[in-house]
Formats: C-alpha cells, structure tokens, sequence
C-alpha cells in the first residue's frame, strides 16, 4: 500500500496547493511517494523531500513536462501507477486538467475535489455548488482522488530528508503544444495560499473604482485581491481573481467582502474562511448570514476610511 | 469538420438546492431543469465555429431519461443540426458518459468535441478529460478562446494565476469555462421548428458500456451552516475587534 502524490510547481517552487494535498495523501494511511515531474525537477524535488509525511520523491525529467501539459504527465503518472495503490493530486487548474485523464487510462472513477478523508477508500465531496456533501466509498482497486486545498492545512517540514529518485522517463504523446501563457505577475499574495483577502463585488460599479478603492486597502492589509463573479462577469476584474463555485475556493483567516451581496455560488467559494467581514449598503444582504463582522455602509467611503486607519 | 456536442440536463442553477432529511440525496421533485450553463456555452460556441465556416456539423448529444429530450430540443433551437439521446433512467458517472461517448463517436465519428467543463450538479469536471484519454485526442480544458484550423484547435485556458495558450492536434477534446461565449436567446420560432426535429434514440445496451456506479454514496448532507455574527456601527469598531477579539490584523 502506497500513495503517489503528483507534485504541481512553477518557476522551480513547489505549489502550497501540494503540500495541503500532502495532508490529505498521508490521511489514507499508506506511506506517501511524490513525483515531481518537469523540465528541471531536482530542485522542486528537494522542498518536496523535505516536508512532513514524504517517503521518497521520485523524478521525471523531460522538456515535454515544462509547462505540465496533460497529456505527457498523464503518461507518465500511468508509467508509474503500477505500485500505487492511490494517485493524488491538488484540485488546481493543472490538477483537475491531468487526473480524469489518468483515471480514464486506468478505468478508474475519480473522486474529485475531496474535502476530507473518513478511511482509506471514503471521502467527503461537495455537490450542488457545495449546497450539499456527500459522502462517497471508491469501489475501484485503485483511486485516484483531486484534494481541495481550502479544506487541507499544508503539512509542515519532515525530520530530515527523504531518498530523491529519478525514474525512466514514459513514452510520452505529442498531441498538445504550449504557445504561451500569460500570467499576471503581482506582489501581492496569492488567492489560494494569502492569509487575508479582500474581495470587491458589483457594487464598485467599475474597473476604475474596483481598483481605485480595492487595491490600495489590499496593500496596506497585505492581501491577495478576490473578486466575485458578478464583477468579474461585468469586468471590474480579471477571471483568475474570481472566488466562488466556478472560481477558486479559499479559506484564510481573513475575508473581507466588499460590495458583494453574497449568491450562493460565491458563498461556496469562502465560507470556510475563519474570519469573515461583510461591508455592504444592503443591511439584508445575504453574505452578512455568514458573516462575523458587519458593516452597513458605502463602499466609497468606508474602504478609504479603513485604509486611513490602518495607515494612521 | 463534424463537431459533436454533448449536453447535460441538470436542475437549474437558480434553483436553491435542499438536501433529503434522510439523508438519500437533493430534492428533486418538481425542480425546474435546464441544460447545464456550460454545455450551453458549448453549444454555442459550436454553432459560432459553424458560422464562421470552419465547422460544418454540430450534433448534440445527451445521456439521460425521456426529460433529457427537452435539453436536446434545447440545442436544435439554438441551431444544432442533429440531436442524439441515449436513453437510462440510471444514475451515469463520468467514467461511464466518457465510454457511452468513445462508443458513440466511433460509430458516427467527430473531429472535435466541445463540451461543459463540469456539470452543475455533480460538480465533477472529469468527463472531458476521461474522453479525451479513452479516444487518445488531445484536450483543451477550461477554454475561455477557440480558433479552429484544418488540422489544429488553438486554445486559450482559464488557469490559475491567468492565461495558457495550447495549440491542440485534430481531432480534439475542448470543454468550455465561463468566459468563451455568451449564449444565445432562443426564439419563439426556432423552438417551434426544434419540436418536430427527430431525435435519434440509441440503447446503452447497444453500445456495450459497462455503466454499473464505481463510486458508492453513503449519504448526502446539508454543509454545516455558518452562524452570522455581529453588526458593527463604524470603520474605527470593525478594525478594533478584527485587532482584538478576531486577531487576525
């Protein structure tokens, strides 16, 4: 018995998305592998082997594996799924792209986007937009499971480093090409890992104001910058900075809801954040249900006067 | 170039969903359906590649009971050329969908299938993916750009932290995410004209899929419910709990 967690990284800095899959991987009992597959893997492979819960790390080295295209990882994830009995991965963008794929390869039903581990082969899933959990048994022989990192806690550093080894590089397929991508580049933290947010709706009434009074409050927080779908959907805000059901799900110990009115398919996307903060005009708004600190008031007055605050 | 698209009927993404006292499921009794938002994306955007000329042939397809009839006429409104229905009462994992369609597109045969990223329900995001292994096709998940050429699809992808560029070889796999398109109204007399459109029917049967559940569910609950809080009266109040009761600033 043995878990293989496939290890998701960028600019040769392992995802924090991974290391809260790490929790749910270790969670099924089994020692857990990570395989870091890239163009550069070995230094990626070193912060992997140092974390809490690892066993080995294992690496694939191939320039098809820069930019962790689904259809050469998915090959090689197969190349390897002989000895594992479990296949694990965080439920990012790369995540959701690579694991139905390798699923299908090994007619196996995924359990996608867990929110907790009740045995090896039981697990907590939303549906509906999280309006409802079910509670699934994999009947396969073998899983192969996405893990949402909201719901995680990162594992932490591990004694002492584990064995690295690199494995035969699979036959890869050819079927996609990278042409470019187009990552905005920020100082601020990111969505999934920042440990405050703040999150402007509709109610900025345009880009300009959106980051006219947004931005600086997110700075002088030290904040990444949400969005909800409304405003997104409107174009106050880039796609990549929706939270919500069809964005990405965070959980900080901050949330500050600004101008949102709080649709259910935005509330998924936060409600398990610690702290939440409502401002808004609407005093039956439904984000301050769950809320713990409310605030009925304008934005355009109240976001400078909380940035003066905190400056002064 | 023949593009087939497959649609979900789901409950109605305005619909507030409940869960079952005992614990069985979502009521579902007297909900209103419609087609699941992003394989209404999908159908659109199938019909714009239709009308700039690089697609000849949109098939919808669904795999459901009789009702699933009403989203496929759903997307002959909307000007789909052909409509399939693979008839089960039977609840259909992804798995499952994936090889009802390997089957079907080996028999009729397609050169791209664009497809709803997840349905709304289930909230899987697995079918496309799994197709797109089973038949050995490139894909092109969480589209938010489609240019078609003769031999390839150039996809741009909703990825965390921003934008990705793929070109894919033909035939291909591409599912859809919010910001491809924005669908179509139907009219009056297209929803007219899509009523006496046939419907070909097809047996799961026939095709051979092993369609039995891999995935047991236990039970369906309601998630735990957050309390609201308290109200605060200024900015001054706010910061001073967030500092001292909550200590998170």
């Amino acid at each position: 018995m043995t878990t293989l967690l496939i290890a998701e990284h960028a600019g040769g800095t392992l995802s924090p998305e991974s290391a809260k899959a790490l929790t749910a991987a270790a969670a099924l009992g089994a020692p857990v592998d990570v395989l870091v597959a890239g163009d550069a893997p070995d230094v990626v492979a070193q912060q992997a082997a140092g974390l809490e819960g690892v066993a080995k790390v294992v690496t694939a080295t191939d320039g098809a594996f820069a930019n962790l295209l689904a259809e050469p990882l998915a090959a090689q994830i197969i190349a390897l799924a002989d000895g594992y009995d479990a296949l694990v991965m965080a439920a990012t963008t790369t995540g959701k792209n690579v694991m139905p794929r390798v699923a299908a390869l090994l007619d196996v039903m995924q359990v996608s986007d867990i929110i907790s581990v009740e045995g090896p082969d039981t697990f907590k899933r939303p549906i509906y937009a999280g309006n409802a959990i079910q509670t699934v048994r994999a009947t396969d022989t073998k899983k192969v499971i996405t893990v949402r990192g909201a719901s995680f806690t990162a594992a932490g550093d591990g004694a002492g480093p584990v064995p690295i080894e690199a494995v035969a590089v699979a036959d890869l397929p050819a079927l996609s090409a990278f042409v470019s991508a187009d990552i905005v580049e920020s100082e601020r933290p990111e969505l999934t890992s920042a440990k405050v947010i703040l999150s402007g709706g509709r109610a900025l009434g345009s880009k300009e104001e959106f980051e006219r009074l947004v931005l600086p409050l997110a700075e002088t927080l030290g904040a990444a910058v949400g969005a909800s779908r409304a405003a997104v959907d409107a174009g106050y805000a880039p796609n990549d900075w929706q939270v919500g059901q069809t964005g990405k799900v965070v959980a900080p110990d901050l949330y500050i809801a600004a101008g949102i009115s709080g649709a259910i398919q935005h509330l998924a996307g936060m409600k398990d954040s610690r702290i939440i903060v409502a401002i808004n005009k609407d005093e039956d708004a439904p984000i301050f249900d769950v809320a713990d600190y409310g605030l009925v008031g304008d934005l355009f007055e109240v976001l400078p006067k909380m940035r003066d605050a905190l400056e002064g | 170039m023949k593009v087939l698209v497959p649609v979900k009927r789901v409950v109605d993404y305005n619909v507030t969903i409940t869960v079952k006292d005992d614990g069985t499921g979502v009521n579902l009794a007297n909900v209103k359906m419609s087609m699941n938002p992003f394989d209404e994306i999908a159908v659109e955007e199938a019909l714009r590649q239709r009308e700039a000329g690089a697609v000849t042939e949109v098939v919808a397809i669904s795999i459901g009971p009789d009702k699933a009839q009403d989203t496929l006429r759903t997307a002959l409104a909307m000007g789909a050329d052909k409509a399939i229905l693979i008839k089960t009462d039977e609840t259909v994992e992804p798995l499952a969908v994936a090889k009802l369609l390997k089957a079907v597109i080996d028999q009729e045969g397609a050169d791209l299938v664009i497809m709803g990223k997840q349905a709304i329900d289930d909230d899987c995001n697995q079918t496309g993916q799994m197709l797109a292994a089973l038949l050995g096709w490139s894909q092109g998940t969480f589209a938010s750009k489609l240019e078609l050429s003769a031999d390839a699809a150039t996809v741009t992808r909703e990825i965390d932290g921003g934008l990705e560029t793929l070109k894919l070889t033909l035939p291909a796999i591409v599912t859809t995410d919010l910001r491809l398109n924005e669908p179509r109204r139907v009219s009056l007399p297209n929803i007219m004209k899509a009523k006496k459109k046939p419907i070909d029917e097809m047996d799961p049967a026939s095709l051979g899929v092993d369609m039995a559940p891999r995935l047991e569910v236990i039970t369906t609950a309601a998630p735990e419910k957050r309390e609201a809080g308290i109200r605060v009266e200024t900015v001054d109040e706010l910061i001073e709990k967030l500092k001292t009761e909550a200590a998170v600033l």
